[in-house]
């Protein structure tokens, strides 16, 4: 019952934050928003026993990205963005295609939820080593290969974002 | 229906933020908005990653999910970059006058 009230009042938080966040007029109130939207995200991760990604989620994604991008926002003068038409001409086309993928979407999750036959949950174990050590332990066996590439590509970033922001590209 | 939550629960709740942030990067004309837009999706996709992890109780989808996270942020990282560079040439953070390419 407890989980069943906590669901919705982190889905709520992660829908209406999403809703807000593509339909404020000012970026700083949609960065808001979206973090909002973010907190409630990282609540479900850790009604999933998700522990350490509830961490990275609040460390990462607000404490890292969301700075960035308030920082940006604080860079780029964007007083007279928010007194623009804020839609562009093609959003009902957009809006109409949303609809028919939603279709889509909620058809087959009404036919897929009975005859795909998903394995009852597992049983979680008593005791057993922490979530981080067990994403540890994959992490870094299994995964290490993607891992050290996911390295380089930070790397490739960062040297690609110094060098696009400096003054003269 | 809406009682006991089951993985179901969280694919529905998945599904709205994928379409949310869809409707972001397809309809809005500023910028920012579009980059939060597709964080708002990467998350939707972080989303169905636990509940398969949690529903198989295996922790293959959490690592998945980092892997998400990192390119999130590089293509934060990124793109803001992007961004700068263009106001400083444009004038502009309105992506659909942002037209060189068009004919």
């Amino acid at each position: 019952m407890m989980d069943a009230f906590f669901f919705y009042v982190f889905a709520l938080l992660a829908v209406a934050g999403a809703v807000l966040t593509i339909t404020r007029r000012s970026a700083v109130h949609a960065a808001m928003w979206l973090i909002v939207s973010l907190l409630g995200v990282a609540g479900l991760y850790l009604l999933q026993k998700a522990e350490f990604l509830f961490a990275v989620q609040i460390v990462l994604y607000i404490g890292g990205i969301m700075m960035l991008f308030l920082f940006v926002i604080m860079l780029v003068n964007l007083d007279e963005a928010s007194r623009l038409r804020q839609f562009n001409k093609q959003w009902w086309i957009a809006l109409a295609a949303l609809i028919a993928v939603g279709a889509e979407i909620a058809f087959f999750l009404k036919t897929g939820a009975g005859s795909l036959k998903l394995p009852p949950p597992a049983a979680a174990v008593a005791g057993g080593p922490g979530n981080t050590e067990l994403v540890a332990d994959v992490l870094f066996s299994e995964y290490l290969l993607p891992f050290e590439v996911a390295s380089v590509l930070l790397l490739v970033a960062i040297v690609g974002s110094v060098m696009l922001a400096k003054k003269r590209i | 229906m809406l009682y006991p939550i089951t993985t179901i629960h969280y694919l529905v709740l998945s599904a709205a933020l994928l379409l949310i942030g869809t409707l972001g990067v397809l309809a809005r004309r500023n910028i920012f908005i579009i980059l939060m837009s597709i964080e708002l999706i990467l998350n939707a996709v972080n989303i169905n990653l636990i509940a398969f992890s949690h529903h198989y109780g295996q922790v293959h989808g959490q690592v998945f999910a980092i892997f998400v996270i990192t390119v999130a942020v590089a293509e934060a990282a990124v793109g803001l970059g992007i961004v700068i560079a263009l106001f400083r040439n444009k004038e502009t953070v309105q992506a659909d006058e942002i037209d060189l390419l068009k004919w």
